[in-house]
């Protein structure tokens, strides 16, 4: 339906004056409370070698024991661990996650060592992005697991950087806000620190690196990142056992030569890093994860399944057109499968069925075989009886034949015997 | 919509889902500074400018420029006076106009839309429909930025946050025009209402009227701004249920300035007297400009945002599909491609085979 509305056109913008106190400059504190009553999420990565220091720094960093086992050098790769925890500041409710990269330099080919880290990223922003694609979605419940800053822990050689770093840093950085940093940094002396820091920061420009730049476009922090972004890599020490200095018990590393406090500016640049990561930038850095490594994940993703956002006639496509044609695609698809295994069952059974019939015949073979068998052995059987029956019959005419004969003797033998005794009893008369 | 400005969880219908279940809080055992990140928000939203997109609605003569021009202390519309001889508009013509004021370092694009015509002819059947529609259209321009594959870093926001209804001052209640209006527009976008012109009626009169439309709210189901089911927690239920009692606010808007005691003041001057418009004694204007603009013109974004958006959206993205939904159908997995939930739909086929056989029984 159309509806009639007149509109002015962007550019004739016009300000306005206002004649009394309106109100609204309340709005800044109106979004601060909201954003105070639902929380901040913030994820940290940190990538570096086994006993580097990672857990260390985060805990020096948060000023809180997070517990935790120090790894062993013996993982078969590099697998990433995240744990959670909800800090409280005054009023600000902040959920912080640690992904922590272990066994990470500790295999001897490291080829693949930078895969899995990879892959994390990659799927904190696919859960995102899932979320953002469902049709009923909450993204304001949403627990942000998207890498925001990543800590890359630089080993203090006093060198430059190894291969893995860089091969590794160049995959992040696309990916992620990386911010590195020369771990153990107490073992370096300082003129041999400035060396380390200019040629670090050489090797990642020559092979292209792009780290996270501090923003210097708002007046308010533009001096102080354009400061700190001088003293990059920042060479830090972590500890989180407390020294007596003076008269006051600080953060520090006690050596038999001295005292390394954490917290002074020329011992090591951990306030600096402190600043830049929590108390000036958190937010930019959360802004920029989310509008340009976020965004190129989605684009790239996206257009990877197949979405455009104009076809070649520069008709503009809606995603709900690419998601019926995806959708009728798949289902053709689908019913494509379900005939072939249809087909496939079919022919199975078929198969099925010829074997059973060869086995069937088998079987019929079999039992006439048997049936013959039996029956020839019966015919034998008959026939030995009769033999039998015949002999018995022989017999009996034997013996019928012998008997008759034996009472015939017999009976002239009685006769005899009679005659005798008559004779002898005619003589005896 | 920036993700900075975090909010709170929306819900069409009751209450907000719980928060995740988080480890138990450790306290940091020194300063860390995390509550600098409130102050950078401030830096960057204050660097960003603001956005606020008003609709005011009601019919001719009720005072609705001059409400708006009493609001935002400035000439926003030039009040027209219809003119002898000029037809009225057979159909609603939304008008919109964006400024940009500023005050103490806050600049604020504001954009307001005015529905000059509505209510005013015979028929007015389906009268909210272009209000409705343009409302839609709003969303709609919002959703096809979003689902860009290439974005803008700041999408523009030109939803309606707000809308103020001017119900005339009959005394009575409400009318059948205004229910059925606020029932439709309700359910898409905060709808604050209004006692226009209410310098025609007593006090007595007034706490009466008032009475009389909560009444018929309720009974029609019309949640007003603010919604009892968005309160967060007890403090805002507090307040709200505060505000809730006052609704609908009666105001009267004035533009000119008038000595009264000495003092020069904002109001309308009559023969009986000057009725001042931030008395609260007179009318209740400086609740109407305290809720809209000093306390909650974020939370209005945000409900704007988190649910009415949202609600349009699931809308928008399920008519697309093909596919027969069942009741209550929402779809929870994820990834365009792979949509269709199988085992669903057949259960739904389930219950309504039963529901037929009991009814065939």
């Amino acid at each position: 339906m159309a509806v009639a509305v007149g509109r002015q056109s962007n550019e004739e913008l016009r300000n306005l004056s206002l004649s009394g106190h309106v109100g609204f400059d309340s709005l800044p504190d109106q979004l601060v409370n909201k954003s105070t009553s639902q929380g901040f999420c913030f994820n940290i990565l940190c990538v570096g070698e086994t006993g580097i220091g990672k857990s260390t720094l985060m805990d020096t960093l948060f000023n809180t024991k997070f517990e935790s086992d120090p790894a062993t050098h013996n993982e078969p790769g590099v697998r990433l661990k995240a744990r959670s925890y909800e800090l409280q500041e005054s009023n600000v409710r902040l959920k912080l996650t640690i992904v922590d990269t272990v066994g990470f330099g500790d295999q001897i080919n490291k080829d693949d060592s930078y895969k899995p880290i990879v892959e994390y990223i990659d799927a904190q922003f696919e859960a995102y992005l899932q979320e953002e694609l469902k049709i009923k979605r909450s993204l304001f419940n949403y627990h942000d697991t998207r890498i925001h800053a990543c800590l890359y822990f630089i080993a203090p050689t006093g060198h430059s950087l190894k291969s893995l770093d860089l091969v590794t840093m160049k995959k992040l950085d696309s990916k992620v806000n990386i911010i590195p940093i020369i771990a153990k940094a107490d073992t370096i002396a300082k003129n041999e620190l400035h060396k380390f820091k200019s040629k670090i920061m050489s090797e990642l420009v020559s092979n292209g690196v792009q780290i996270y730049q501090f923003p210097t476009d708002e007046e308010t922090v533009a001096e102080i990142n354009a400061t700190m972004s001088v003293h990059l890599p920042f060479a830090v020490v972590g500890s989180t056992e407390e020294v007596k200095i003076g008269n006051k018990m600080a953060k520090a590393r006690q050596y038999p030569w001295g005292v390394v406090q954490v917290e002074n500016e020329n011992h090591c640049d951990f306030v600096k890093l402190r600043e830049m990561l929590i108390r000036v930038n958190m937010e930019d850095l959360r802004e920029q994860t989310h509008t340009r490594h976020y965004e190129l994940y989605r684009r790239c993703k996206l257009e990877e399944m197949g979405f455009k956002d104009t076809d070649p006639d520069s008709k503009p496509f809606s995603l709900q057109e690419t998601y019926e044609a995806k959708r009728n695609e798949f289902l053709g698809e689908l019913q494509k499968k379900e005939e072939e295994m249809r087909q496939m069952f079919v022919m199975r059974v078929k198969e099925k069925e010829a074997e059973l019939k060869e086995a069937e015949k088998e079987l019929h073979e079999k039992f006439d075989l048997l049936k013959r068998t039996h029956q020839e052995e019966k015919k034998k059987v008959e026939d030995k009886k009769k033999e039998l029956e015949e002999e018995v019959n022989n017999f009996q005419k034997k013996k019928a034949a012998a008997q008759l004969l034996q009472s015939q003797a017999q009976q002239s033998g009685a006769q005899q015997t009679k005659k005798d005794k008559d004779k002898k009893n005619a003589s005896f008369t | 919509m920036d993700p900075l400005r975090r909010s709170p969880s929306p819900c069409s219908s009751s209450s907000r889902p719980p928060s995740p279940r988080t480890p138990p809080p450790c306290e940091a055992q020194g300063y860390v500074g995390i509550e600098a990140v409130l102050d950078q928000v401030k830096i960057k939203a204050m660097k960003m400018g603001f956005e606020f997109n008003i609709m005011v609605v009601g019919q001719s003569g009720l005072g609705k420029s001059t409400m708006v021009n009493t609001l935002f202390r400035s000439k926003m519309w030039r009040s027209s006076l219809p003119s002898l001889g000029v037809p009225t508009l057979q159909t609603l013509q939304l008008q919109s106009m964006t400024h940009v004021i500023e005050e103490k370092g806050v600049r604020l694009k504001l954009t307001v839309t005015d529905t000059p015509g509505f209510g005013d002819q015979i028929n007015n059947d389906k009268c909210w429909d272009p209000i409705l529609g343009y409302i839609k259209e709003q969303y709609e321009r919002y959703l096809q930025e979003e689902i860009l594959i290439t974005r803008q870093r700041h999408i523009p926001d030109t939803r309606v946050h707000c809308c103020i209804y001017f119900v005339p001052p009959t005394g009575h209640c409400l009318r059948p025009l205004d229910i059925e209006f606020l029932q439709r527009l309700c359910r898409m976008v905060n709808v604050v209402p209004v006692i226009a012109r209410a310098d025609s009626l007593t006090i007595e009169e007034r706490e009466a009227f008032r009475l009389r439309i909560q009444k018929d709210l309720r009974t029609h189901c019309i949640e007003v701004y603010p919604q009892k089911c968005f309160d967060e927690d007890i403090n805002d239920r507090l307040l709200n249920s505060k505000i809730r009692e006052r609704i609908p606010f009666a105001v009267v808007g004035a533009d000119r300035e008038h000595l009264v005691n000495g003092r020069c003041v904002l109001g309308r001057k009559t023969k009986w007297g000057v009725i001042e418009v931030e008395n609260m004694a007179h009318c209740e204007f400086p609740l109407l400009r305290d809720l809209l603009i000093r306390s909650h013109l974020q939370d209005l974004k945000d409900i704007t945002h988190n649910v009415h958006y949202e609600n349009y959206r699931v809308c928008r993205l399920n008519e697309s599909h093909v596919l027969p939904r069942g009741p209550g159908w929402v779809n929870l997995t994820p990834a365009p491609s792979s949509s269709s939930s199988t085992p669903k739909p057949s259960k739904v086929r389930l219950r309504t085979h039963r529901s037929q056989d009991r009814k065939q029984k």
